[in-house]
């Protein structure tokens, strides 16, 4: 889906890993200029990786996470040819996945 | 006596009048020459990295950035909507050369036919326009996406702006240099001041980016705008921060700006959409 | 009658939503390795931050762990920070920000496939240390580095 890119790249029988989420991350700290009220933390939660249908990894974010998040992380025994999902959650009930090859 | 002092005032009279009107092409090689020397470790290509170019402690951090870009994102938007055709069946490769593919080095140019300087953004909404579109917002948002695909298409692409002989073209330059090099804003400081005399020099926390190379990544996604945005986005809030009015986006004004702005870095090549702090 | 319709509507599109991320077994309760730390992300302290997500609040400083995050920060809304380990048996990972609100930036839990490896982009609100907390075999390897984070000059 459009709000996740994957780039999958297995080397040496390590698959290095990396996703770009198009995410606001709004932490809850910011205050509207406006009304000096704290604008409303919406931001992804959680972020699950699996590969061939396997959990290999998950994450729990929070506010302090950037703006369009990035994520790397590594892990054995895959190939080539594999895929790999990447899924988020955010506090709103929000959520997309999608899927990549390993190149 | 008398004649002596005549014609050493009128050397002088000559003199001045040949500064005041250099042609492009030589205030180009002033230009060019002054960032050669002022920073002679830097090659000339690196200058399209801005402050990258210079400071190897932020480069480190712009080149983890530069691992998985966040205007990544935009560029796929931006496919996108280029290939989306218009309500009339057409798309935006119709109003370009080439399909609009490799060619954001020609922007901006000069329409002798028009008189006008056209911008990759202004042809955007003119293509838009043209088929019965509204137009979109200068700054961000969609347009930004589009632009940062069309420079992506183009990356490498060495920029090659002409100055046609023309008196408008000319005049259009000029305008762009006169702001350049005029004082504005409650700070009364020129873009040169920062840009180009006190270059590489820190403002508090920042590092002062030459302006030589400064329009080879745009548009630009900004950490601290968390976001995509355009020349003019950036030209509106350069202008704001020495506490000038900034002047409206694609007005003739910062159109004429990014002509001279641009044809200053002629040479470099292509590399929007950038990451910048 | 007008405002009914609407609550009705926005329920509906919630409902259609979730049922759209029920199917794609993203808010499937057991497609999540290890549940939200919740109290971690409230903590207002370090030691609250590290025993939240990772149980306990004793750590060792190592040479095993590797912190890279930069001297000073370009813009503190994006300070790229990576984390490795040379130890195995690495299971979780936390990335503290000292001083944050929050300290807690994030946590990972790593399955046995993974490498002791992580790599992000954290929020700093000012100069504070960037703690990397790893977990293995039960006890808690740390490394600490300061990121300063400026005020800018062109108007932040």
């Amino acid at each position: 889906m459009a709000s996740i890119k994957i780039r999958a790249k297995a080397q040496d029988g390590v698959t290095t890993v990396k996703t770009l989420i198009s995410h606001k991350m709004e932490s809850g700290q910011r205050k509207d200029s406006k009304t000096g009220e704290k604008i409303p933390a919406h931001h992804i939660t959680e972020v699950m990786a699996e590969h061939n249908g396997k959990q290999v990894m998950s994450a729990n974010w929070g506010g302090a996470i950037s703006q369009n998040p990035y994520l790397s992380f590594k892990f054995k025994g895959a190939a080539a040819g594999d895929t790999v999902k990447i899924s988020w959650v955010d506090n709103m009930g929000k959520g997309d996945s999608a899927e990549a090859q390993i190149k | 006596m008398k004649k002596l002092l005549s014609t050493l005032s009128l050397a002088t009279l000559l003199a001045v009048t040949c500064v005041v009107n250099a042609t492009p092409q030589q205030d180009l090689k002033e230009f060019q020459s002054f960032y050669m020397k002022r920073f002679p470790n830097t090659p000339f290509e690196d200058f399209a990295n801005g402050v990258y170019s210079i400071d190897p402690a932020s480069r480190g951090q712009w080149e983890d950035i530069e691992e998985f870009a966040p205007y990544e994102l935009n560029i796929s938007v931006g496919e996108t909507m280029f290939n989306t055709p218009f309500a009339n069946g057409k798309t935006y490769a119709s109003c370009f050369k080439n399909g609009g593919i490799g060619i954001r080095q020609n922007y901006p140019f000069f329409d002798t036919d028009r008189g006008e300087v056209i911008t990759l953004e202004l042809a955007i909404n003119e293509c838009r326009e043209a088929n019965g579109e509204k137009p979109l917002k200068w700054k961000k948002g969609p347009i930004a996406d589009i632009s940062a695909y069309m420079a992506y298409t183009s990356r490498g692409k060495v920029f090659d702006v002409k100055i046609p002989d023309d008196p408008r073209a000319l005049a259009a330059y000029e305008r762009g240099k006169k702001h350049f090099y005029q004082k504005r804003g409650q700070l009364n400081m020129a873009c040169a001041d920062c840009h180009k005399f006190y270059s590489g020099n820190m403002v508090r926390a920042d590092l002062l980016s030459p302006a030589l190379g400064h329009l080879t990544h745009f548009p630009v996604y900004r950490s601290k705008w968390g976001g995509l945005g355009t020349t003019h986005r950036r030209y509106d809030g350069c202008n704001k921060q020495v506490r000038a009015k900034p002047f409206p986006a694609q007005g003739e004004e910062y159109r004429a700006l990014e002509y001279f702005h641009t044809y200053m870095s002629n040479g470099l090549a292509v590399n929007g959409p950038g990451a910048r702090k | 009658m007008n405002l009914l319709r609407r609550k009705l509507v926005k329920t509906a599109a919630f409902v259609g939503s979730a049922a759209s991320l029920v199917g794609t077994g993203v808010l499937l309760p057991q497609r999540v390795l290890g549940a939200y730390a919740t109290d971690a992300f409230a903590a207002r302290d370090v030691n609250g931050a590290i025993s939240g997500s990772l149980g306990s609040a004793e750590h060792s400083p190592s040479d095993s762990v590797k912190l890279k995050a930069p001297d000073i920060a370009e813009n503190g809304a994006v300070v790229p920070v990576t984390v490795s380990a040379s130890m195995s048996n690495v299971v979780a990972i936390s990335i503290i920000v000292a001083g944050n609100p929050g300290p807690l930036t994030s946590t990972y839990t790593l399955s046995s496939a993974c490498e002791p490896f992580i790599s992000t982009r954290v929020r700093m609100a000012k100069t504070s240390d960037v703690i990397a907390v790893v977990k293995a075999d039960g006890k808690l390897y740390s490394a600490t580095k300061e990121v300063k984070v400026t005020i800018g000059g062109c108007g932040g």
